[in-house]
């Protein structure tokens, strides 16, 4: 009887024990499964691979429109107006209305452009230097440029009214209906970039599930041995789950990578033509926040396949 | 240790591999379960450990009523019964060492634990040497003491062996029945299903001999 005693006692291990055992599991087989993963490192290239394309492509489109955004952000996310002014205004009656206007509560900045100034940019930017020199005059008008604090419609065409009484101004035109179209556009472009994401996601998964399919049809024997000797579902489970995992995980780095190189490849272009309208815009990447949240989607969605797969196929294997 | 109480065993399609079969193991015996291919012998071994269901009548093991055993509960019925299969269902990818922890990695032992054991186990069976090998590089009666090794590892109090002797030579077919019956001495109830009628009669041991599903005889010694 000694032989039983001695189970009987040995088989109630310490809870503590158990949690440390447990914990020792998780981190062999997160290493062990990582390991096989190197250890054939073509197949598992090609799923990284494919994964990383399908998070690459959304994530390059999701960057260049977040740059888009930014762009006609630094433009006036907020509606701009030019104030033109009468002709017989002098410089400085108009920097003193400038001025005086800059100060309204509804006005965050007034910037004054006087007509001088104005034809010396359009001389230095739009090529018809020779043309306008021959003109005996100045054709342009001063111009204030103001933002308003609010870009509320109403409020909006409040000031508008306003202003096309005031003695001093002579058109007013607001820069309202194209940021419109382009937020509206971006706004479609964002959903359609999604929907996108989320096909392709979906997509992901289901590449994980198929992979991990095929890891525990190659393992069938292993998992009926396992489950012969007392291993619990959670037991059986836990490899392919770490699979899915450093799949995601890996496909997501590829991701990084590929956005990385679009975006290097992208940013010479990119910066000369900003350059021809604005002088300080460069690409910018997904920053820190986007590259953790990249890595992060690439894991999640991994795990998530694997979860289909295994809830889906582990249950057929029964030992025989 | 085992009871079985009018145990009937349907397959789908209609045949009947066991029929109102009656037996008990106590405490501590050691048993072979003979009978020819086909007799019932791993139906009946299989009912044990929970790989099948009785379509009729009780099954208990160690106490436990097994129909009232729930799937999530399997696990835990299977950690308590140490297995010898025929065909040793090693891991041929893992070491020695790492098949015979199995059990013990499964119950969650700590590494410590686990490396204490396995050695034990190993240097019981006589592979103390052999621990880093891998299973291929092992002979058949080797890769069944391996199959052993792990089966006792957790000690268990209960050994079922299906088979053990069926692809080795009478010599390291006694090596191996010796071995039984030294966990045997111990305390470890132990049931053997084979058909090497000779080695039974050798070991002197009671014997449940099953025809066509139905136990014809319950020998005592």
């Amino acid at each position: 009887m000694s032989g039983r005693s001695q189970g009987a006692t040995t088989s109630v291990t310490r809870r503590s024990d158990k949690l440390n055992a447990w914990a020792a599991h998780h981190r062999r087989v997160s290493i062990e499964t990582l390991q096989q993963l190197i250890a054939n490192p073509f197949s598992s290239a090609m799923t990284w691979l494919v994964i990383g394309i399908a998070l690459g492509l959304p994530a390059i489109l999701f960057v260049v429109l977040q740059n888009v955004a930014d762009i006609s952000g630094d433009w006036g996310g907020k509606p701009r107006m030019s104030l033109y002014l009468n002709p017989e205004v002098t410089v400085k009656a108009a920097r003193n209305f400038s001025g005086e206007i800059e100060r309204r509560a509804d006005v965050a900045t007034s910037v004054f452009i006087s007509s001088d100034d104005a034809l010396r940019e359009f001389q230095n930017r739009s090529g018809f230097g020779e043309v306008l020199s021959t003109l005996d005059r100045n054709p342009l008008p001063h111009v204030i440029e103001v933002i308003p604090v609010s870009p509320d419609p109403m409020e909006l065409s409040s000031l508008v009214t306003t202003w096309e009484e005031h003695e001093l101004i002579e058109r007013v035109s607001v820069d309202l209906n194209w940021l419109e179209r382009l937020f509206a556009l971006l706004v479609f472009a964002e959903r359609l970039v999604t929907a996108l994401a989320s096909v392709l996601a979906l997509g992901v998964m289901l590449v994980m599930g198929n992979t991990i399919r095929l890891a525990i049809e190659n393992r069938r024997q292993e998992i009926e041995i396992v489950k012969l000797v007392g291993g619990t579902d959670a037991f059986v489970r836990r490899p392919f789950l770490y699979l899915g995992f450093w799949y995601g995980l890996g496909g997501a780095v590829v991701a990084l990578l590929l956005l990385w190189l679009s975006l290097f490849l992208l940013s010479a272009p990119v910066e000369q033509l900003a350059q021809s309208y604005r002088d300080d815009f460069a690409l910018h990447g997904p920053g820190f926040g986007g590259g953790l949240l990249i890595l992060l989607t690439g894991a999640a969605l991994g795990t998530l396949g694997a979860i289909l797969a295994v809830s889906r196929h582990l249950s057929d294997i029964e030992p025989q | 240790m085992i009871r079985f109480d009018e145990v009937s065993k349907r397959y789908e399609g209609g045949s009947e591999a066991l029929s109102r079969v009656s037996f008990e193991l106590a405490d501590g015996e050691m048993a072979f379960l003979t009978g020819h291919s086909g007799a019932g012998k791993s139906t009946l071994m299989k009912l044990i450990i929970l790989m099948e269901r009785a379509s009729q009548g009780q099954v208990f093991v160690g106490g436990t009523n097994l129909n009232r055993v729930s799937g999530r509960q399997i696990p835990q019925v299977r950690r308590n019964i140490g297995v010898v299969f025929q065909n040793h269902q090693l891991l041929f990818d893992r070491s020695v060492y790492d098949n015979v922890a199995l059990p013990l990695t499964i119950a969650g032992y700590s590494p410590r634990e686990v490396g204490r054991r396995v050695r034990a186990a190993l240097s019981k069976v006589g592979l103390s040497d052999k621990e880093k090998k891998f299973p291929q590089s092992l002979s058949g009666g080797e890769q069944q003491r391996v199959g052993i090794a792990r089966a006792v590892v957790n000690k268990p109090p209960l050994l079922l062996a299906d088979e053990p002797t069926g692809n080795l030579d009478p010599e390291l077919s006694q090596e191996i029945m010796n071995l039984f019956s030294q966990f045997n001495q111990v305390g470890v109830s132990l049931m053997i299903a084979t058909h090497d009628l000779d080695l039974v009669k050798r070991m002197g041991k009671r014997e449940l001999m099953l025809r066509q599903g139905r136990l014809v005889s319950v020998e005592a010694r």
